[in-house]
């Protein structure tokens, strides 16, 4: 049944590629890759991969779609016609696509118990996880202790994207917002999405906080539950006017908050440091070890969430402040 | 003998509410201008949940899966029609007030 599933999916998800491509108005390559996201989230989901399926749902299919919408309200709507270079691009990928066909011939196929994966690592995470974290979510404690290097990593990047586009965009502070034209731009005037956003949006930050205190238990964690907090932020930004938006969160603080969320999380390491462990070790922050494992991944999923927040919001005010001058 | 019941009203629900969801697809293939279009897409958006969800409510039992259900179940009862209703006025808005269906349905 989940191979009847899974061959459907990927069917749409090549179509819907294939319309991406062949699609000239911007608009609707945006729509359709929100799709693809969403089927590809499906995907992940039908392969046991809930915390990815859920990133992949909250950051591809929603936060994704606004900032290219935002990024289109700049741009010409269509796509400009390019004639040059197109057989050395579709000769490379036909290598390429056939290269990495003839890899997976080579794979063990899905959950394949004689797979190396699940003869070594896998049965060592399990163990080593009940006994030094002491959590159900395997993958939180993979990503939040045993491979913290490759997470404080991403948070890095994230951040650095945040501050790339906040340099290239983000220099407002000369723009005025005309009020008139300001309450025009947001949803001010219709009663029913205005009334019903309003409704939801404490839900959706609430459904974040959870996303967010919750992935020790299920899936979730930071970058889930910022995507999740920044949607229902954008969603009150649509409904009320970006110049409340921005009272009830400041460009100051958005900015404050992702430099702290990693800043947190690197301190966490240097905490570690600090009480003789090794950087980012979490065993050594409190008497227990496992304890200070669960302190610690709290803590670090926390600098996460506060970053991807802080940078998701920041880039999308930068992109809608663009929008508003051009 | 309930077990029976339950199952039969539940595959009954998701049949029905999966057949809602065809019928909504079809319609918004086949149908004249972007108004008509959105009528027949958002019975998706409404009937079909309310079908489809309640069944499998039913064939989780009464437990926590339930209250999730039931919670996601109101979020697109709020949020579908809300959207419809934006899509709608945005349609208004950028000046598809009339609808042609004589030129239309020739294409």
């Amino acid at each position: 049944m989940i191979a009847v599933f899974s061959i459907f999916l990927l069917s749409l998800l090549v179509i819907t590629a294939g319309a991406v491509i062949r699609a000239s108005n911007l608009f609707v390559a945006v729509m359709l890759m929100g799709i693809f996201s969403l089927l590809i989230a499906v995907n992940f989901f039908l392969l046991d991969a809930a915390d990815v399926a859920l990133t992949e749902a909250a950051v591809g299919a929603g936060i994704s779609t606004v900032l290219f919408l935002g990024a289109l309200s700049v741009l010409d709507g269509t796509e400009k016609p390019r004639f040059s270079g197109r057989k050395t691009a579709l000769v490379s990928i036909l290598i390429a696509g056939l290269a990495m066909g003839y890899a997976t011939l080579y794979e063990p196929s899905f959950g394949d118990p004689s797979a190396p994966a699940h003869q070594h690592l896998t049965p060592w995470f399990m163990q080593t996880t009940a006994e030094q974290v002491d959590i159900p979510n395997v993958i939180t404690a993979i990503l939040g202790s045993f491979r913290g290097y490759d997470t404080l990593g991403e948070v890095f990047v994230v951040l650095v994207a945040g501050i790339g586009v906040l340099f290239l965009l983000g220099n407002q502070s000369g723009a005025q917002p005309n009020s008139a034209r300001a309450s025009s731009e947001s949803l001010k005037h219709y009663l029913i999405p205005r009334m019903v956003g309003r409704l939801l949006i404490p839900f959706i930050i609430l459904f974040g906080l959870y996303v967010q205190f919750h992935g020790e238990y299920g899936p979730g964690g930071g970058f889930q539950a910022g995507a999740l907090i920044a949607a229902g932020m954008i969603l009150y930004t649509l409904l009320e006017g970006q110049d409340r938006a921005l009272a009830v969160l400041t460009p100051k603080f958005l900015r404050v908050l992702m430099a702290s969320g990693a800043l947190l999380y690197a301190g966490v390491g240097v905490v570690g440091l600090l009480k003789g462990g090794y950087f980012l070790d979490y065993s050594v922050l409190a008497e227990n070890p496992v304890t200070a494992q669960q302190i610690g991944i709290i803590t670090i999923e926390l600098g996460v969430g506060m970053t991807v927040t802080g940078v998701l919001l920041s880039i999308f005010h930068a992109f809608a402040a663009r929008g508003k001058q051009a | 003998m309930i077990e029976l019941v339950v199952d039969t009203v539940s595959w009954i629900l998701i049949v029905g509410g999966s057949l809602f969801v065809v019928v909504g697809g079809i319609g918004a293939l086949r149908m004249p201008d972007l108004f008509t279009r959105m009528h027949a897409a958002s019975v998706t958006d409404s009937l079909a949940p309310i079908l489809i969800l309640s069944g499998l409510m039913l064939q989780s039992g009464l437990n926590l899966y339930t209250v999730k259900l039931f919670a996601i179940l109101l979020f697109l009862l709020l949020s579908g029609p809300a959207a419809s209703n934006a899509l709608a006025s945005a349609a208004l808005l950028s000046g598809r007030e009339e609808t042609k269906p004589t030129q239309e349905t020739q294409e």
